[in-house]
């Protein structure tokens, strides 16, 4: 290898960007998160845990996290499967099955806010079939277990596809003669799929797993556009302390436990999921 | 064996329809009109609907400047992501250097981290560089979300061009810089062009870091969440079936190379 | 242990047909060799042997027993792949005994046909290790023991040793030899290398665009070919051709006549190490273009008019380019096609 200079440029620009916009930021909240009043001291995080929303939000956001996350799991893995014994117009039902993942959390929200207000499309539908008389609610805090669903709904309307794409290219890259081979040995389609298929996607298992979790913990617009502030979760919980209460350290505090969260989370995937150097293809 | 087969297409089927009857159903509210989202019970079906909800929609004050901040943005963020994210892509497909573990690991290391959320500390300093509240202070933390990705994808794409080709120019006379202009490029391009739409897809869709950084000239998605408690229903359907259209047909166009993209990315 | 008969097995992908109405019986214990260039079927043919692909028409019976409509994991199939296919998940122990456990064996039968398999194979020192810590020769060894360990009745290899560097590809032919032989399984044995199959095989099926061109022992496909294609695909070099015009059922060839079946257009067939060199009143004349010292012999080739030859010298002779050589064929060794069909004509 020539020993050059060049490499070091090219990618120069990326690495000083970086340092500044996400370096930088990520030392600054946490500097900022453990500093009150001109000094150093935990007042943020005490201020963050008197307040009466916190532990609504821990647990909002906790709750819609580990329901939503499994799911879409099962869920994407259940259609990737499904997408291989589609003869004709795969092309077409992947494209709509990937369409969501241009779909932000905010218009997921509105989305799913036209069909389950209360004068909405799903109380329409379910007049016509005769099984309510008229508009129902649930997207008020008096229905918090409806509004949490619909929350869950909406985020796994709008994120499993990316959960999906992930999948479907992890599974390409898995020759098919695993699957045949084992197939010949005497495996039935769910031994074949549970000592072969799961294990062999290990690693795009992981890496959904770990992208989905630290966007969830970022769910911010879809709860915003469902539930206004009925449901409080971590990350609206820093915008308002930003926003409206102007106290950027509070603010600060919320994103360190969210940044800690979901490091915590990435690194038990990558132990867990962990496959070993002499597993792999 | 065919009920199994029709059990199987119905399966399908729910699932496309569970993906695209919520977009027809905020169509349905978006160009509706007042009237429409008012109605009891509603009609499934496209009735009175007319693009004049629409149109009076991108009248309300502040719609149509935050949908070409929006565009602004996001086009700066594809050019940035691209431009510092391609040539460092370049690099480590290329050269075998000293540094470029702990970069790879720079790079992953974002996707540790919600990286909108580090919008937050950025406020002040961008104040104090006049960044805040700019379309350009936008991109810059949206490039910070689109950058990592970037790299890797092209990466990947300029690992897949047999290096060969690039000696083969050389040999007959070209230099690095002509080389890689004429064989390498032409080659990564497509990969390219649908790794920026991404970026663009991105950004147009970051809500967190758009609604922290702008009080004045906020982007599309800053601005319906700024009014979504006190704007009229269809008024926010309206902006949220704005916010889907561009993206799908943007998914749309990179529907090819969505795959690769991510097989690469989760490498 | 049984025997597999192909019943007018037919393979149409859409428009394409991939197979013309196959019929094939192999014996049991016969170690059978499907030869034929890429794309001819055979692969496909294996694979519907194995049930991965489902005939257009047609049945399938191993042991007498129609398999047609079962799956893969029904057939009481061993497969080696092309790419070896073995688990890189498991380690060698669990890939040897994957048939075993997923049939529900024993642990006591597990691992007596473990041991016996990766014996016969010499792979007990990596029994623990994991397939990428393995040569490709050693995971190739991996995927006939995972094969063999469930003792089946029908062994089926797609191209196994294509993946090998050609010094290893010798050795492993060699000793797949004398595993198989033991074993005694019923082998089908797809490869596009005629010096495998001629080397492995009981019986030899030459393959060519979706119908059995001949079917018979090594050295009959070699000296008899029953197609001008099977000739031209079998030995190294390939056999010789030439079209020429006969008349009351002989043709001249320079010196020479030589009988042939019939009258007018035929095509003679000549493998190039049928001929020795003769005087120039006794043979046909080849003027050389290229001569190749090969080390046991030299490889000449040349002209015959407007006909191309290549044969074989004795390695002490080395004729110059542009120097005539005169040959004779060997008696008994010309073989004779038909002008038209390319089908071989009973030698008079």
């Amino acid at each position: 290898m020539r020993k050059t200079l060049a490499p070091y440029m090219l990618i120069a620009p990326s690495a000083v960007f970086l340092a500044l916009l996400f370096l930088v930021p990520l030392v600054q909240t946490v500097a900022l998160g453990f500093q009150r009043d001109g000094g150093w001291s935990l007042g943020n995080f005490a201020v963050m845990a008197g307040d009466l929303n916190f532990s609504d939000a821990v647990f909002n956001t906790f709750r819609i996290v580990l329901i939503v996350v499994p799911l879409q799991l099962c869920l994407a893995i259940g259609m990737a499967l499904m997408l291989r014994h589609i003869q004709r117009g795969r092309d077409i039902v992947l494209w709509i099955w990937s369409i969501p993942l241009g779909i932000s959390d905010l218009a997921a929200g509105l989305v799913w806010l036209a069909i389950l207000n209360d004068r909405g499309y799903l109380n329409s539908a379910l007049y016509h079939l005769g099984l309510v008389s008229g508009p129902q609610s649930y997207l008020t805090y008096e229905t918090p277990v409806a509004l949490l669903g619909a929350i869950i709904l909406a985020e796994m309307w709008r994120a499993t596809a990316i959960v999906l794409v992930i999948i479907v290219a992890g599974l390409q890259l898995v020759p098919k003669e695993y699957a045949e081979a084992a197939g010949v040995f005497g495996a039935t389609p769910f031994q074949i799929f549970r000592r072969i298929t799961l294990p062999l996607i290990k690693p795009s298992i992981q890496t959904a797993l770990i992208l989905r979790t630290v966007l969830a913990f970022e769910m911010f617009g879809i709860v915003l556009a469902l539930g206004g502030r009925n449901v409080p979760v971590l990350v609206s919980e820093a915008y308002n302390w930003q926003y409206a209460n102007q106290d950027y350290g509070v603010a600060a505090a919320y994103a360190v436990v969210v940044m800690v969260v979901s490091l915590a989370g990435t690194v038990v995937y990558l132990r867990v999921l962990r496959t070993p150097k002499e597993q792999r293809t | 064996m065919t009920v199994r087969r029709g059990i199987f297409l119905s399966g399908v089927l729910v699932l496309c329809a569970w993906t695209l009857v919520p977009i027809w159903l905020i169509t349905l509210g978006a160009v509706g009109g007042r009237d429409a989202v008012n109605a009891w019970p509603k009609s499934f079906g496209l009735g009175q609907a007319s693009l004049d909800t629409l149109a009076s929609f991108l009248r309300i004050d502040g719609v149509l400047a935050s949908a070409l901040t929006s565009v602004e943005v996001a086009v700066l963020c594809m050019i940035f992501s691209i431009a510092l994210g391609a040539p460092a892509g370049y690099a480590l497909a290329r050269y075998a250097f000293r540094g470029a573990t702990t970069y790879r690991l720079l790079i992953l290391m974002t996707r540790a981290f919600p990286v909108g959320i580090l919008a937050l500390p950025l406020t002040v300093g961008f104040i104090n560089l006049g960044l805040y509240d700019t379309a350009l202070g936008v991109a810059l933390m949206h490039t910070a979300l689109a950058l990592p990705f970037a790299v890797l994808v092209s990466a990947s794409l300029f690992q897949a061009i047999p290096r060969e080709l690039e000696e083969a120019a050389w040999v007959f006379g070209c230099s690095t810089f002509t080389a890689f202009r004429r064989v390498v490029l032409p080659l990564a391009l497509p990969g390219i062009a649908a790794t920026s739409i991404f970026a663009f897809v991105i950004s147009w869709n970051e809500v967190f870091a758009a609604s922290v950084l702008t009080v004045r000239h906020r982007t599309l998605t800053a601005y319906l969440l700024a009014v979504l408690s006190e704007s009229p229903l269809h008024v926010q359907f309206a902006g949220g079936l704005m916010l889907i259209v561009p993206s799908v047909l943007f998914i749309f166009l990179v529907r090819k190379h969505l795959f690769s993209m991510w097989g690469i990315a989760n490498r | 242990m049984a025997d597999i008969l192909i019943d007018g097995i037919r393979k149409a992908f859409g428009p394409v047909v991939a197979l013309e109405k196959v019929e094939l019986r192999i014996a049991d214990g016969e170690f059978l060799a499907l030869l034929g260039p890429s794309g001819c079927g055979k692969t496909t043919l294996l694979r519907i042997i194995a049930g991965l692909e489902t005939q257009t028409e047609g049945r399938i019976l191993i042991g007498g027993r129609d398999v047609s409509a079962l799956p893969p994991r029904s057939r009481g199939l061993g497969m080696v792949f092309q790419n070896y296919a073995v688990f890189p998940h498991m380690t060698v122990r669990d890939n040897v005994s994957f048939g075993l456990r997923m049939t529900g064996a024993d642990s006591a039968r597990i691992e007596r046909q473990v041991k016996r398999a990766a014996g016969l194979l010499h792979i007990e020192p990596y029994l623990d290790r994991y397939p990428a810590q393995l040569s490709g020769g050693q995971r190739q060894r991996v995927a006939v023991a995972r094969a063999l360990a469930i003792e089946p009745a029908v062994l089926l290899m797609d191209e196994p040793l294509s993946n090998l560097d050609a010094l290893l590809r010798l050795e492993m032919r060699a000793e797949l030899k004398s595993v198989l032989r033991e074993a005694g399984t019923t082998t089908v044995y797809v490869t596009h290398d005629q010096t495998e199959a001629m080397g492995l095989a009981d019986r030899i099926a030459v393959l060519y665009a979706g119908r059995i061109q001949q079917l018979a022992r090594p050295a009959e496909i070699y000296s008899h070919p029953a197609t001008r294609f099977v000739g031209g695909f079998v030995g190294s070099p390939p056999m010789n051709f030439c079209e020429l015009e006969a008349h009351g059922g002989e043709v001249t060839l320079g010196a020479l006549r030589l009988a042939t079946p019939h009258d007018g257009p035929v095509v003679m067939g000549l493998r190039g190490e049928d001929v020795e060199e003769v005087a120039p009143d006794q043979g046909f004349p080849l003027l050389v273009t290229v001569a190749e010292p090969m080390g046991s012999h030299t490889l000449v080739t040349g002209t015959l008019g407007a006909h191309r030859m290549r044969v074989v010298v004795p390695a002490a002779r080395l004729p110059q380019a542009g120097e005539t050589i005169h040959l004779r064929p060997l008696p008994g060794r010309l073989r004779w096609m038909n002008a038209e069909t390319g089908a071989a004509l009973e030698t008079v």
